[in-house]
């Protein structure tokens, strides 16, 4: 256990944070197209060594208001951990510099929402057997 | 609901001084995720937002609603989220 200060901050840097990503894809592009968008941020993701907990994709769907004069978009969800600080700002920076994307929001996770999105992600898996056996 | 019929008969020249009885609900108002133990609130899910806000897609003050000041808290912030994704409008009509 750390005892002095500076060891704390140390220690903290190596904590595991928790993060969920939820992306909108431009609709213009081709469901091929959209795919490979999202797995360009999984690659770079992996090439930071954080773990993928989650990946869902929620397909084209109708947004609420248009959003750069575009009425529907794909979605796709990332849920990850890792320890390194300076991950998010980068991973976003991307998304600034991307212009497929267009909009995104992190979020850190805390202890309610881990055990939520765990049940969350339990109950999607659930309705997909569901929709199996129909 | 008979004793009020005989008050008015009984009092029809009363009728318009006294205040017209009229069945409130009584019931107190309780934060539903206290209750409920709710801890998170999901910005991922609009259709449980929709709950809580008004037609024109207003977020619903905590006395109509009933929530604690932590959760009302929650809830905002979740709405707030949602609308930046797209998932709920900023501003509409008829959303329900």
């Amino acid at each position: 256990m750390p005892t002095s200060y500076k060891e704390v901050l140390i220690f903290l840097k190596y904590i595991m944070m928790h993060y969920e990503t939820v992306f909108i894809v431009n609709p213009v592009l081709s469901e091929e197209q959209a795919n490979q968008t999202a797995k360009k941020y999984e690659d770079f993701l992996k090439s930071k060594k954080t773990d993928i907990i989650s990946k869902e994709s929620w397909g084209l769907k109708k947004l609420a208001y248009s959003i750069e004069k575009k009425k529907s978009g794909f979605y796709f969800l990332f849920e990850f951990t890792s320890s390194d600080d300076n991950l998010i700002s980068e991973f976003e920076l991307n998304f600034k510099r991307d212009e497929r994307v267009m909009r995104w929001l992190t979020v850190k996770l805390d202890k309610h929402s881990i055990i939520y999105a765990e049940k969350r992600r339990e109950r999607l898996k659930g309705k997909d057997k569901k929709e199996v056996k129909k | 609901m008979e004793t009020k019929l005989e008050k008015t008969e009984n009092t029809s020249e009363l009728r318009y001084l006294t205040p017209v009885e009229m069945d409130v609900k009584t019931g107190k108002k309780y934060c539903r995720f206290k209750k409920m133990k709710i801890k998170y609130i999901d910005y991922k899910d609009p259709d449980f937002l929709l709950r809580f806000l008004n037609e024109q897609g207003k977020i619903l003050p905590r006395r109509i609603t009933g929530n604690s000041l932590k959760f009302q808290r929650k809830i905002a912030q979740a709405i707030k989220r949602a609308r930046h994704l797209g998932l709920l409008p900023y501003v509409s009509d008829l959303l329900k």
